[in-house]
């Protein structure tokens, strides 16, 4: 394609040629990683300010606006206070494990990006079962919130701890689950096969991307909740409930290493939204054939911007739940519902051969129908069985 | 050379692991890590080039089974219970059961036709060959497996269904 677009991959090749032969693998996987850091550590610092300036308008107000122009040195001033501030370590907190869980929570996040397609040639490393990769890495997450939790000797911090893994391990279930149908008919585990299998263009020059399909719609919907809840985002935010449990896990955690809490969180984030980019809007593939010539990096910047503001539009709307309610939905709910996804995905491969004129029509009749009814019925479901409001004794 | 020093370090993170869940003293340090030898025989496989084996075993052993044992260790002893000292006066009979394992092991594998007459070679497994010989060879094994773990879920939630409960009837 033209030079913008391969700008980035050509830059990176340039430089490594300027070293001997022997070192340039090395020269060019570090600058791989640096850039990746740079990039989703300038990410997160100003998703940091933009959230707050987007929660403060939504809510009618100004959000922070004192630092540098339009508040936009604010995360330099929070980075600053975290550095400065002192850490402290509970007397009878475990030490070692305290010290290493947000070790053990970080990087394996920054892993996960590895394998993400960022645009045209721009993955770090192209593993043949990437997305197993991706949340084999993601599991890692659970072990380490529960050693911060129960190091901290803290009943605030277990609880909440108890709660962060409840939820996601819920939550991972209908995440993989939503993500099968992408990987039975692109018929691979690898992303960058699964974004070259929505790169070709249908009727009107529209692109074949999974969203644009009955179970691939469905599918995103569920992955985004799912997603929502795994990087424990409002209204998924119980592990962190403040009027509950203070700040959860992360109670007993001061200075950098509750920064190092934070950026984890953001980076999770990230990761989960590029995958969603990844596996439903289509990667890095323009959306029509006449709108090829943007440069492939900046359509998944863009998709991935907007899913971004998506999140933070959800975490302004919605009230917390409450943790009966978000395991119902998740085991009730979510579940059933992927693994319908999955046969509508079926019916929807097996229908691809109809040759008529109203096939299309057909299909998408079809297959939206056998995702509609199951979700009217497990909506009814699960408001039968939904506790009645509860009696509160002291506070009547 | 830098194969050699990957495995190293992936086969002592994996023993130290291993010794360190058997030697110290606190349950929960001894499940985390238990953890770490899980990740360490992880990355062996990876090393050796088993990419679908590696990640199921991070995924299945670190991200479930260590997840399991933590919370088996909350849930019944309780983690602040200290065990005396590690060893027990019945230890003699713990070390010639693994003595006799590891005989029966090393024997096997010293006298197996395998370790003289297949040559070293790097595997070649891309999953979709993996899926298929799932698919086709051993889709019995396979479905037995699914039946099996259905019935333990199955049998995971009668265990966990509260009774119908008389007195309180708005428990959830």
């Amino acid at each position: 394609m033209n030079g913008l677009d391969q700008i980035f991959v050509g830059t990176g090749h340039w430089i490594a040629g300027l070293f001997p032969v022997y070192v340039q693998p090395l020269i060019s996987a570090a600058l791989e990683i640096a850039i990746m850091m740079a990039v989703f550590g300038g990410c997160f610092a100003l998703t940091s300010v933009v959230e707050r300036k987007l929660l403060g308008r939504m809510q009618n107000r100004y959000g922070p606006n004192r630092v540098g122009p339009f508040g936009l040195l604010q995360p330099l001033a929070d980075g600053i206070k975290m550095l400065t501030k002192e850490d402290i370590v509970p007397f009878s907190a475990d030490k070692t494990v305290h010290f290493l869980a947000p070790l053990a929570l970080s990087v394996p996040i920054w892993l996960a990006f590895a394998v993400l397609p960022f645009g045209r040639n721009m993955s770090a490393i192209d593993l043949d079962a990437g997305i197993l990769f991706f949340f084999a890495i993601g599991s890692a997450s659970e072990l380490a919130v529960f050693m911060a939790g129960w190091s901290s000797q803290n009943k605030y911090s277990l609880v909440g701890a108890m709660r962060a893994i409840a939820q996601m391990i819920s939550y991972e279930v209908p995440l993989v689950l939503s993500t099968v149908p992408v990987l039975m008919l692109a018929g691979s585990l690898s992303l960058n096969e699964i974004v070259a299998a929505q790169g070709t263009y249908t009727l009107g020059g529209l692109a074949r991307w999974n969203v644009f399909t009955p179970w691939g719609l469905a599918g995103l919907l569920l992955f985004l909740i799912a997603a929502t809840a795994e990087s424990n985002r409002s209204p998924f935010d119980l592990p962190e409930g403040e009027s509950e449990i203070i700040a959860g896990f992360l109670t007993e955690y001061s200075g950098f290493k509750y920064a190092l809490f934070f950026l984890s969180e953001y980076l999770g984030l990230f990761a989960i939204t590029g995958l969603a980019v990844t596996l439903f809007l289509g990667g890095w593939h323009a959306p029509f054939r006449w709108l090829e010539w943007v440069p492939s990096w900046l359509w998944f910047a863009g998709k991935f911007c907007a899913l971004i503001f998506l999140f933070v539009w959800i975490r302004a709307t919605l009230p917390r739940l409450r943790l009966d309610q978000l395991l119902n939905f998740s085991w009730r709910f979510l579940v059933p519902l992927s693994l319908i996804n999955i046969l509508v995905a079926v019916a929807w491969y097996w229908s691809g051969s109809w040759k008529s004129p109203v096939a299309l029509p057909v299909r998408w009749v079809l297959c939206a129908a056998l995702v509609a009814l199951p979700y009217h019925w497990l909506a009814q479901s699960l408001r039968g069985t939904l506790p009645p409001p509860r009696k509160y004794t002291y506070a009547e | 050379m830098l194969n050699e020093i990957a495995f190293l370090l992936c086969a002592s993170l994996t023993l130290a692991g291993a010794v360190a869940a058997m030697m110290l003293r606190n349950l929960v340090h001894c499940a985390l890590c238990a953890a770490g030898a899980f990740a360490g025989l992880a990355a062996i496989y990876l090393q050796l080039s088993a990419e679908f084996a590696g990640f199921a075993q991070f995924l299945v052993y670190v991200g479930a089974v260590a997840i399991l044992i933590v919370f088996t260790i909350l849930l019944t002893r309780g983690a602040d219970i200290q065990t005396g000292r590690a060893g027990s006066s019945s230890s003699w009979i713990g070390l010639l059961v693994a003595g006799l394992v590891l005989a029966c092991l090393v024997g096997s594998i010293m006298s197996s036709p395998g370790l003289v007459r297949l040559p070293a070679q790097t595997a070649n497994a891309p999953v979709q060959k993996i899926g298929e010989q799932l698919m086709n060879q051993y889709i019995m094994p396979l479905e037995t497996m699914g039946l099996l773990l259905t019935a333990a879920l199955l049998g995971g939630v009668v265990i966990a269904m509260r009774e119908p409960a008389k007195a309180n009837p708005s428990a959830r």
